[in-house]
């Protein structure tokens, strides 16, 4: 019916969610969940606070395995390999190395800026000083960084300003070569000049990777996301072409939302 | 409205005058109560070093016990208890703060769990004596480790291990969440997230842990007088280190031994009233190691916190 709709599918696909419930407890928090994410595209995940946004995000990087109690059913089929991300049988471990996350508050460790950015490779077994560096500086220059700390990479992280911290964190995330990079709603601490650099900085990043972020922000949204789900109570209610989910939502609650009418 | 502002604003500071009256009299009561307990203490302790003055020489360290108390010192005192806590750092520490990671970060929580973590606080409570029991019939008679050093040193081990378990466990508690989460999601094995996160930002709380609970052990008595230490010791243990391969030399851990309490104890029951100067020198030693011990605590903790800041 709708031509763009059929587009979507024709795109090439980094990894897919079918059918994918997620259980607090009791509490069922998602309700199969079926959405695609692109090939170096970046997807937003918009809807009201306590709608699943951050349950559904941590679910690629199986975060939720740290924590008794949570149960989750269905798929995340990461391609081109088609492992499912969510089969017990495959690693957690395994998933993070391939799946890098950063988080809604910058989190360096208490360590120097270098160690953190390296932290990843350290953990992988690297340990020849000039992989290290060079890695570091890769990473801390997509991040937009390393001008501003190249000359003090040993001092501690927790020197730096938030905004310095977060695209530090995104460091970490990016020294590790992810195929997909998770980002829950990165941007929420941080004063508009950082917020626009590290739009800028997604803008550049989907070059190489595949970008899956949670917003609260809708002009965010707007701006730096080529796909939009939004989701609501749980559900995923919409998802197609950015442009599309904000200049004519084919569902009443997605614009209830996007034009503000919601709470 | 703006007529009757100014009796308003005398209301209300007559208000704030009469709170402000019952925050200085409970400001007041602390510093009196805080007062009293500090000067009981520094009473005390200037009574003792008042007593001991005269017998705080050096020679009262490198000197035996003797039956004159003029010659009397307490080299073996000061050496058992070294060894002693030597035997119960390098026995607690391990064991404590393994145990205290185990139970934060690898076990699963359940009642079982929940049992434990509830009788490891009940044993911090337990009286000293009762360890002492303990280890007579455990250590002493059932493994035959015999009236020594190591015997000793397990028993304060064991009194100190809830302790060490305890401080471990707040000090990984103090640990943000989104630490441990940012070093998984980068691929770290729960051992990689122990090892380069739990443990070093813990160290400080588990340093003083471990200081306070050492401090407790120098001056326990009970448990080292139940386990049979020796009041009169004239000779040292056989040295640690010797020279000549391997260097090192165990036979000390199974030799008789005293401790600083033991000595002050002894002495403190003599009826000469020298033997009595001796006790008070020998607790202004003992009072001073575990200050200096606290104070250490309190310096490593603010030195390592320094760079802990979430
Ligand atoms: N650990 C948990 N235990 C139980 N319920 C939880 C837990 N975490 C989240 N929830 C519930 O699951 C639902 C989804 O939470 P989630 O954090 O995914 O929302 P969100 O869309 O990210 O919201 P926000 O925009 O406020 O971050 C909420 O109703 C929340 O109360
Ligand atoms: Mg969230």
């Amino acid at each position: 019916m709708d031509p763009s709709r059929g587009a979507i599918s024709e795109l090439p696909i980094k990894a897919e969610v079918r059918n994918f419930n997620f259980h607090y407890g009791e509490f069922h928090a998602l309700k199969d969940v079926t959405m695609p994410l692109c090939e170096r595209k970046v997807t937003a995940l918009i809807g009201p606070s306590g709608c699943g946004k951050s349950t559904l995000l941590r679910s690629f990087n199986r975060m939720h395995d740290l924590y008794a109690g949570n149960r989750y059913g269905g798929e995340i089929i990461l391609h081109p390999d088609q492992t499912n991300l969510l089969d017990p049988r495959v690693d957690p471990i395994e998933v993070r190395m391939r799946l890098s996350m950063v988080f809604q508050k910058p989190n360096p460790f208490p360590k120097s800026i270098y160690e953190n950015v390296i932290y990843g490779q350290r953990v992988r077994g690297v340990t020849k000083r000039s992989v290290l560096d060079d890695k570091a500086e890769e990473a801390l220059r997509a991040a937009a960084l390393w001008g501003e700390v190249k000359h003090r990479l040993h001092d501690m992280a927790f020197a730096l300003s938030g905004g310095q911290q977060q695209r530090l964190c995104i460091a970490r995330a990016l020294a590790t070569d992810p195929e997909v990079l998770l980002f829950d709603e990165p941007t929420s601490a941080l004063d508009p000049i950082v917020t626009a650099s590290i739009e800028e900085l997604i803008h550049q990043l989907k070059e190489k990777v595949t970008i899956l972020i949670v917003t609260h922000n809708m002009q965010q949204a707007a701006r730096v996301s080529d796909f939009t789900a939004y989701m609501y109570l749980g559900e995923l209610i919409e998802f197609g072409y950015t442009e599309e989910i904000f200049i004519k939502p084919r569902d009443k609650r997605t614009e209830d939302y996007i034009t503000g009418r919601f709470g | 409205m703006s007529s009757s502002a100014p009796s308003d604003v005398a209301l209300i500071r007559a208000e704030i005058r009469r709170r402000k009256r019952r925050d200085l009299w409970f400001g007041a009561l602390g510093v009196l109560a805080l007062a009293l307990a500090l000067l009981t203490v520094v009473t005390l302790f200037i009574n003792m070093l008042i007593d001991g003055w005269a017998r705080l020489t050096p020679e009262f360290f490198t000197s035996f016990p003797s039956r004159r108390a003029g010659q009397a010192g307490i080299l073996s005192a000061w050496v058992g208890s070294l060894l002693v806590m030597l035997v119960t750092a390098s026995v607690a520490v391990p064991l404590g703060v393994a145990a205290g990671i185990w139970l934060e970060e690898y076990a699963p929580k359940h009642w079982l769990t929940d049992i434990i973590e509830i009788n490891i606080n009940n044993l911090a409570g337990v009286p000293s004596i009762i360890y002492g029991l303990l280890a007579l019939g455990l250590f002493v008679y059932t493994f035959g480790l015999g009236q020594s050093i190591r015997t000793a040193g397990l028993t304060l081990a064991l009194l100190i291990l809830p302790m060490i378990i305890v401080a471990t466990r707040e000090a990984i508690r103090g640990i943000p969440q989104s630490i441990r989460e940012g070093a998984y999601a980068l691929g770290a094995t729960r051992w990689q997230m122990v090892r380069h996160h739990i443990l070093p930002y813990s160290m400080p709380g588990i340093f003083t842990g471990v200081i306070i609970g050492m401090a407790r052990a120098i001056g326990e008595t009970a448990p080292i007088i139940t386990i049979g230490a020796l009041t009169f010791i004239a000779f040292l243990p056989p040295a640690p280190l010797v020279g000549t391969p391997p260097f090192v030399n165990f036979e000390w851990l199974s030799a008789p031994f005293t401790v600083m309490p033991i000595q002050i104890f002894n002495w403190t029951s003599r009826p000469e009233a020298a033997f009595q100067q001796n006790a008070a020198a020998a607790s202004v030693i003992l009072v001073a190691m575990t200050l200096m011990m606290n104070g250490l605590a309190i310096w490593l903790r603010y030195r390592l916190r320094k760079n802990l800041k979430w």
